[in-house]
């Protein structure tokens, strides 16, 4: 049943299936020498890339759906698996789905390439951690079944649990990697079980309505509900998406994953797991539950300028630079909550453009920490300082990605935030100028960094060796992402405004249509 | 050639060559100053060029780049707009520009990052000129954040000291405080007007807010925050005196001529929104006469010569802002205009008067330069006489005059009071400067060190400073008209009078140079810090959310969960304690069980 003629449906399966068996062949490889695995992850996640890519030129995207219409899909992939519980292993993809997919195919690429020089133990079983985590991922954006989404999302944890025990750092007298992944694997599975729950209830209240099991997205969409059952399936899945988002406060797991994680589970991290609980509450919370969303929205955007303060005024204090950035990502995500929750189409296009704008810039920050600690072996910001004139090439990207969390205009997050502060302004007012306060903060926090690690007499004199190519060119890369996000972003919003309008209607409706 | 075709060139030469130079960093130093100044040389001839075209015809145009992005209403463009009041700017910022950049490339000539200052510098005339050509708000603010982070980047230049890293962040994060209360008002008026467009605004609002006079207030007072920060203006001003951090041709460039006039243009520019908010606009009048004076006080009692100029900048911007409020459009944009020439003059001319004495800036360190120095001597005279508007032969005067004239006019006799008030300190701490620093006694062993590219822009400034008032700014149309000078002509002799008096005791005091600088009585100091804004903000503001920040630091949302975990594992122990192997333990426990369901079996 593919939408768009010329596409094979084989496609999407095929997105998932390049890196999981990219991490097979990563990890067999490792037999022959440590520089093929990273080659294997290299070249299946440029091949994962360069598909999205594809489908994206040839797809047909539709300009605009009717408000009371089913979701359009691109292209679509569906098998039976289980019939007997209305269980199929069922892919598709749209605007929305397309451009997430290939944020984490862009930041799988980046992943395995800033992992080149710091992973050097188990080589092989770190790329198929990693590339699995990433196939994980792919089917979070992509499934059309609640069974098989909760299968993938599962699947997307147990890899990262081992890529930040196995190969994380921790910190002098501080906590353990060990520590950080337990604590991230618990507060995940925690909220995981709930959504399962909710899953599973709504599946049963579809089958008492309809005498039919079934698990398919597009049906669940119309399941009759009662305001009270309605509320509760909501929180449910609302704190499955909310701790990964993170929403304040369940927010602690995420700064000591995020600094206790190898670099690439770092990125990984912040540029994608963060934004499947994004993708989550937009794809399920709101269509599935548009009341009981519209009745929460006052207090999830109270939680929303609480992420966004708490986690500005949490960095203000860090002292150890990947921990600063992780809450600066507890702060930038509240405005994707917010957004999300405001629920205007201007809104929730800037909830995209932010976590697209935040993926590579948030990415390309851990990536300068890594390449930090390769070159200084320390993370706490009283150790650097100089680095302006001692590695002017790395001072620059710095600068520049910091930039970028301040909100730059010219760059992809400052049209994110205004977005979706424009958009939220019409809704909430008030909470929406609270909320841009936040943005005083970001300068703060963000030139903060820049005194501390490149301005300043430098900790000591020990030469730092500048970026190299390979870092050059991914700094490069994601910087021209930016600009091009910050000053020309309509092929984003032409792709996801299909969408995005009709979850924006939905939402405002307060019905799903019959 | 079409205008429209080429105005986009005056941004693109500028942000192209700064783009070159942020990249090719082994670009040789020839190449720097050639692509650093010829480039904005080029875009003031440009910009010459098109003047002279438009001039002709005076229609406005609008040139369109690319659409930045479209949703639903919400579509600003990547456009520009031309006018008279874009014309003027484009042209100060242009042509002073210019100026300064042929200054620096000597003034700068020694430093080991030569290329970044340029590149930094041409970013910002790049941003500066996307600021002042925007034809929609959201533009005008990317502009507007733009020249920010390049005042950031270049006060904080010398990034070896954290001193000046400091005074970097102060001045972006208090003007960012500003900008936040602007983007505030941004997204009310989109939500009002459902456009950005300037000229769409400036359209719709008196049809929309015609019996509302509460919307437009809010907005103005909202865009006003922005104003205020940029351009130093209470109460957001205390970032300026500490500015100075940076380069001399910077603190010439962004910090007097054109970046801190920004918002004055932004309020000249918006004109018809102010009109319909009439409290916000005597705001914005009341803000400019109690600055003008607060500054013009703490200018007088500064031992630092660029400090000096600093609050004397921020004085004289105040006097931009008592025009606007007062209805005098174009005199702002007038004095705005001749600001930038003798601010600018002063501010390089000190540059080599620091030059020469090695980089002291204390004046009661100099004294006597006016031997050694005869060009800065003479640069230092001609821009002081133009700052303290000596009558008839100085841009200063007519600027400052039909400034002072309008305020009368229109009945603002307590602003006219106020600013005649400071045209008397204008003229005392303008020639205190000046006698302290170039008669009397030598204090320090000063060389000229200027070179031929540093005297062309001083004596050309030197011409514009005197012959600037000439000029007649093509803003009819763009701005309301100024109204109609006073029929009297006290008002304006008595002002003049005041200028006079303050030049006449400043020679009386210090016209035979002074001594050792007075000492600090608490007044003076307070005066001296500037009016002790800066403690109150570290009271009120800074240090309470680094308070707050700090005893949270462990976050106490995560000792929540610790705490839950620590339960968690202390009940685990507890349970623990039963299955302890011990046979007894087991038979007593099933006892105990039996009993307790046998009495509750019974029980029930």
């Amino acid at each position: 049943m593919d939408m768009t003629p010329g596409l094979s449906a084989w496609l999407l399966p095929a997105l998932i299936l390049i890196p999981f068996f990219g991490g097979l062949a990563a990890w067999y490889a490792e037999r022959w020498s440590l520089t093929w695995p990273r080659w294997v992850g290299l070249l299946s996640m440029g091949a994962t890339c360069l598909l999205a890519v594809w489908i994206w030129l040839h797809a047909d995207v539709p300009p605009a759906v009717p408000p009371h219409g089913s979701p359009e899909w691109i292209l679509e992939f569906r098998a039976e698996w289980i019939p007997r519980w209305g269980v199929s292993f069922h892919l598709g993809i749209d605007g929305l789905g397309l451009l997430m997919v290939l944020l984490t195919g862009v930041l799988g690429v980046l992943s395995v390439a800033c992992s080149w020089r710091e992973i050097q133990q188990y080589v092989g079983f770190f790329h198929l951690n990693l590339l699995w985590n990433l196939a994980g991922v792919m089917g979070v954006f992509m499934a059309l079944d609640l069974f098989l989404f909760f299968v993938f999302w599962e699947a997307m944890l147990v890899p990262m649990y081992f890529l930040i025990a196995l190969w994380g750092h921790s910190s002098r007298g501080g906590r353990s990697r060990v520590y950080a992944a337990t604590k991230f694997f618990i507060f995940t599975q925690a909220s995981g079980l709930l959504m399962l729950v909710g899953i599973l209830a709504l599946v049963w209240l579809h089958q008492q309505n309809t005498g039919q099991w079934s698990f398919s997205y597009a049906e669940l969409l119309y399941t009759p509900l009662s305001a009270t059952q309605e509320m509760l399936l909501m929180l449910a899945f609302f704190v499955g998406f909310a701790v990964k988002l993170p929403v304040f406060p369940l927010h602690p797991w995420l700064p000591d994953a995020h600094s206790q994680a190898p670099t690439a589970g770092s990125v990984d991290l912040a540029g994608v797991l963060l934004k499947t609980g994004a993708y989550g509450l937009l794809r399920f919370v709101l269509p599935l539950f548009p009341n009981a969303s519209t009745d929460f929205a006052p207090v999830a955007m109270a939680l929303a300028i609480l992420g966004i303060l708490y986690g500005a005024k949490m960095a203000l204090v860090q002292t150890d630079i990947k921990r600063l950035v992780a809450y600066t990502s507890v702060s930038h995500m509240g405005f994707v909550l917010l957004g999300i929750y405001a629920g205007t189409t201007l809104a929730l296009q800037g909830a995209l453009l932010l976590m697209l704008a935040h993926g590579l810039a948030t990415g390309a920050l851990f990536i300068l920490c890594g390449e930090l600690y390769e070159r200084l072996h320390t993370r706490e910001l009283s150790r650097m300082g100089g680095l302006a004139h001692r590695a002017p090439h790395y001072a620059t990207a710095l600068m520049f990605f910091a930039l970028a969390s301040l909100g730059l205009p010219g760059l992809g997050n400052f049209v994110g935030e205004f977005l979706v502060l424009f958009g939220s302004f019409s809704v909430a007012p008030w909470i929406t100028a609270l909320a841009a306060t936040g943005l005083i903060l970001a300068a703060v926090y963000s030139l903060y960094i820049v005194q501390r690690a490149l301005h300043g007499p430098p900790a000591d004199d020990t030469c730092v060796e500048d970026l190299t190519a390979r870092e050059k060119l991914m700094m490069g890369f994601v910087m021209l992402a930016l600009l091009a996000l910050g000053l020309y972003p309509q092929p984003v919003i032409d792709l996801a405004f299909a969408p995005l309008a009709q979850i924006a209607n939905w939402y405002a409706l307060g019905v799903p249509p019959p | 050639m079409n205008p429209a075709t080429l105005l986009p060139w005056v941004v693109w030469l500028p942000l192209s060559s700064a783009a070159v130079l942020l990249l090719w960093t082994r670009i040789p130093r020839v190449g720097v100053t050639l692509l650093g100044t010829g480039s904005i040389t080029a875009a003031a001839l440009l910009t010459a060029w098109l003047g002279a075209q438009w001039l002709d015809v005076r229609e406005p145009f609008t040139v369109v780049l690319w659409q930045w992005l479209q949703l639903d209403s919400f579509a600003p463009r990547i456009a520009l707009q031309f006018d008279g009041l874009a014309l003027t700017m484009t042209g100060i910022i242009t042509g002073v520009g210019a100026l300064i950049h042929s200054y620096a490339s000597g003034y700068m000539r020694d430093d080991p990052h030569y290329r970044q200052f340029f590149a930094y510098m041409n970013l910002f005339v790049a941003m500066m000129l996307v600021l002042v050509l925007a034809d929609n708000l959201l533009l005008l603010y990317l502009g507007w954040e733009g020249v920010g982070l390049c005042s950031y980047l270049l006060i904080g230049f010398w990034n070896h000291d954290p001193a000046n890293g400091a005074a970097a962040r102060k001045a972006f994060i208090t003007t960012r405080v500003g900008d936040t209360a602007m983007a505030i008002g941004l997204f009310l008026l989109y939500r009002e007007l459902h456009t950005l467009d300037i000229t769409g605004v400036l359209t719709a609002a008196p049809l929309v807010w015609a019996n509302d006079s509460w919307t437009p207030t809010l907005i103005a007072l909202l865009i006003l925050g922005g104003a205020v920060g940029k351009s130093a203006q209470l109460p957001l001003q205390a970032w300026l005196p500490d500015a100075m951090a940076g380069p001399t041709p910077v603190s010439a460039l962004i910090h007097a001529a054109t970046m801190v006039t920004a918002g004055v243009y932004l309020i000249a520019r918006l004109n018809g929104l102010y009109l319909l908010a009439p409290e916000a606009l005597a705001l914005v009048g009341w803000i400019g006469a109690i600055t003008l004076l607060l500054a013009g006080a703490a200018a007088l009692v500064q031992t630092d010569i660029k400090r000096v100029l600093a609050y004397s900048t921020m004085s004289q911007i105040g006097y931009m802002f008592l025009a606007l409020g007062a209805g005098a459009w174009q005199a702002a944009i007038f004095h705005l205009m001749t600001h930038a020439f003798f601010k600018a003059l002063l501010f390089l001319a000190s540059g080599s008067v620091i030059l020469a004495c090695h980089h002291e800036q204390d004046i009661f360190c100099m004294g006597g330069l006016r031997r050694r120095l005869p060009l800065a001597f003479w640069s230092f005279v001609v821009g002081g006489s133009a700052l303290a508007a000596l009558p008839l032969v100085t841009a200063g005067f007519w600027s400052k005059e039909a400034i002072l004239a309008g305020a009368w006019s229109n009945g603002h006799h307590a602003w006219w009071a106020m600013g005649a008030a400071c045209a008397f300190l204008t003229g005392l701490y303008t020639f205190r400067l000046v006698f302290i620093v170039f008669l009397g006694r030598e204090h320090t062993h000063a060389h000229d060190a200027d070179t031929v590219r540093m005297r062309v822009p001083l004596l050309a400034l030197m011409l514009l400073s005197v012959v600037g008032g000439a000029i007649a700014l093509p803003l009819a149309g763009v701005l309301p008209d100024d109204p109609a000078k006073p029929a009297s002509h006290v008002p304006e002799i008595l002002a003049v009078a005041a200028g006079l008096a303050g030049i006449v005791l400043a020679w009386f005091w210090y016209g035979r140079g002074a001594g050792v600088a007075p000492d600090d009585t608490p007044l003076r100091a307070l005066v001296k810090s500037g009016w002790g804004f800066d403690a109150l903000y570290d009271a009120l503001l800074v240090r309470p959310v680094y308070a707050l920040a700090r005893v949270n630091r462990r976050d106490v949302v995560d000792q929540v969960y610790d705490a839950v975990a620590i339960a968690l594992m202390g009940l685990h122990r507890l349970a623990l304690k039963p299955q302890n192997g011990r046979l007894r333990w087991y038979a007593a426990a099933m006892a105990a069980g039996v009993v307790v369901l046998l009495g509750a079996a019974t029980w029930t």
